[in-house]
């Protein structure tokens, strides 16, 4: 794993990244607005047993009925609920948590950062995805449980950006200055060095969203995630393997649900990434000393 | 080179010792062990002393050291157990279900290199052109796309509405194959494809390609002779990031397809929770993964001129 992929991007103005931005954020504000609101804005119950069975889709239910006759888009709407909820506590953890520890490690050095560097090894030995299904199926399964396997195979990540970022800040001279003016640790850490890494931070999570809701719901497909009857689209497409031949739309309605709010995340990720690539900026000169930090 | 060699060798063995302390440690925290299950199986209720006898039997009360010490040796002998649900050799079941997976695993690979190589070449050479947005807007549209979702969109319309291929692949074949391989290959290329591209623009831009321009080297030979070389490192440096996400990919995908492989009894074995079978697939599996990235670092070097000469390392 030495190797490094070399991504060359193309220089975009600004003002166009700042439109698109804003654009895919409004895109983004509408899919939370509809995931906090599911229950709200579902025309049925989603839980409630009451339709003919396995009807296709028609103008009362937009997308068909399951094999328990229940509406399908109230359980969509609801699934999607469950799988972009989870899936930011899933990021905003391996986020804070990978954060914390490599920054720890780049600032205190020494014992602490070699072991935790091994940890971070070892982690990252598994191939990610079995791992997650070991610890998954050995926690009995449930949307926590892979939730937790999900973030134990994915803070090391954070930690090494974080760890490689602290140490590049430390060797600064604003730091050296701000250490010989008196200042502690913690306000170090506070002033300088989280301020100024939380942006390859940011970007490395906002790109991870779509990813690990394809992952979580590939959990919850195998039977190790959220569990029926709670509604979660990787369960929701497992439970309707069976009637794929005959009745599609149960398979098809929550596919489409979590393809759409991955590429939204994914193209909002995109834009964060354009948007705070110094490259873009038109100040080069205090874009050269970010472009450094990052590598 | 050697010296190189024999060092990664070396740095090998604590990495597998740690995989096969984890594998085991794994198994203990699941707080079953055979006795227990055995038990269990046969429904019987025995009390505590002929547990315990059992146990001492077949080593269980021993200090969870030298316990690891003996499943070592035994793993050695290639002897891991057998299997809580079918009473089968663990090691030998999994041997036997490898060639499937191993198949899927190449075959997919194969179709990835020879889909995104090919299009992100094209995609670098027509910049900007409609080509180039076609061909990205396709790969963005593959990559947010989870694996299980493609599986069933292409067992729906090219096994139940066309009827080209098996629903369900009865016995390991190519024609078998193809659907589950190209699963995991539209998502692999989607990914491929985007950074084939970038490196293809970036070694365009270099300054060889410019003198070789000048010298009347024509330009598919340039292309041909030095960039591809580029690309082939990339799409390496690519196989050994993705070789996790398609080993757990692989258990997704075989348990949709029915491919009788070793991801589809990971899967089978995590539902009846058969803990042996977990163990030795989340342990082979680790072991694999160390592998290709020992044979991908080697090969960068092969590959590579700049890395083998100990050059400047980006």
């Amino acid at each position: 794993m030495t190797g490094t992929v070399s991504v060359r991007r193309q220089k975009i103005p600004k003002n166009n990244i700042r439109r698109r931005l804003l654009f895919f954020l409004l895109l983004a504000g509408l899919l939370m607005l509809a995931v906090t609101f599911a229950e709200q804005i579902c025309p049925y119950d989603p839980n409630a047993q009451i339709f003919s069975t396995l009807e296709p889709p028609s103008a009362a239910h937009p997308a068909g009925t399951d094999r328990f006759g229940r509406d399908m888009l109230s359980r969509i709407l609801v699934g999607l609920q469950t799988s972009v909820l989870s899936t930011l506590t899933l990021v905003a953890i391996i986020t804070v948590v990978g954060t914390i520890i490599g920054v720890l490690c780049g600032h205190l050095g020494g014992m602490v950062d070699a072991f935790m560097m091994r940890v971070c090894d070892v982690c990252l030995a598994f191939p990610g995805l079995v791992f997650a299904m070991a610890i998954a199926a050995l926690l009995h399964g449930g949307l926590q449980n892979a939730v937790i396997a999900l973030a134990v195979i994915s803070w090391p990540k954070y930690a090494r950006i974080a760890r490689s970022q602290t140490l590049a800040l430390e060797s600064t001279d604003y730091v050296a200055a701000a250490r010989l003016a008196g200042d502690t640790s913690a306000q170090i850490i506070f002033r300088h060095i989280l301020p100024n890494s939380a942006g390859p931070i940011l970007v490395t999570a906002m790109l991870d969203i779509g990813t690990m809701m394809m992952e979580l719901a590939g959990l919850s497909f195998l039977g190790l995630g959220a569990m029926p009857p709670t509604a979660e689209l990787g369960n929701m497409m497992s439970g309707g393997r069976s009637m794929l031949q005959t009745y599609p739309w149960v398979i098809i309605g929550p596919g489409i649900a979590i393809f759409v709010a991955v590429v939204i995340f994914n193209l909002l990720g995109d834009t964060v990434r354009d948007y705070l690539d110094p490259r873009n900026s038109r100040r080069q000169s205090s874009a050269n000393g970010k472009k450094e930090q990052e590598k | 080179m050697k010296h190189y060699v024999v060092r990664r060798l070396l740095q090998l063995i604590p990495i597998l010792l740690i995989i096969t302390f984890l594998s085991f440690g794994m198994m203990r925290l699941a707080g079953s062990d055979a006795v227990l299950q055995r038990m269990e199986n046969t429904g019987m209720v025995v009390s505590q002393e002929v547990i315990d006898a059992a146990r001492a039997e077949l080593g269980l009360d021993k200090p969870f050291l030298t316990q690891y010490c003996a499943w070592l040796g035994n793993l050695l002998r290639g002897d891991m157990g057998t299997s809580y649900i079918s009473g089968q050799e663990v090691f030998s079941t999994f041997i036997s279900k490898l060639p499937a997976t191993l198949l899927l695993t190449v075959v997919s690979i194969l179709l990835t290199i020879v889909v995104s190589i090919p299009l992100g070449v094209l995609a670098a050479v027509k910049q900007n052109r409609l080509t180039d947005y076609v061909i990205r807007v396709a790969s963005f549209l593959g990559n947010s796309m989870p694996n299980f979702f493609v599986a069933l969109l292409l067992m729906y319309f090219f096994a139940i509405r066309l009827d080209w291929f098996p629903v369900i692949s009865r016995e390991v074949s190519l024609q078998n194959v193809i659907l589950p391989a190209l699963t995991l290959a539209i998502a692999m290329s989607a990914k491929y494809l985007r950074q084939v591209r970038a490196t293809v623009l970036d070694e365009l831009s270099k300054d060889y390609v410019a003198g070789a321009k000048a010298r009347g080297v024509k330009f598919s030979v340039t292309l041909a002779k030095s960039v591809l070389r580029a690309c082939l490192v990339t799409v390496i440096t690519l196989l050994t990031l993705s070789i996790g996400s398609l080993l757990g990919g692989t258990a997704i995908v075989e348990s949709i397809f029915m491919w009788d492989g070793v991801g589809k009894m990971a899967v089978d074995a995590i539902n009846m929770r058969d803990y042996p079978m977990i163990q030795a697939y989340v342990m082979w599996m680790a072991i694999i993964y160390v592998c290709v990235n020992l044979i991908t670092d080697l090969s960068y070097r092969v590959l590579d001129p700049r890395i083998r000469l100990g050059g400047a390392k980006s």
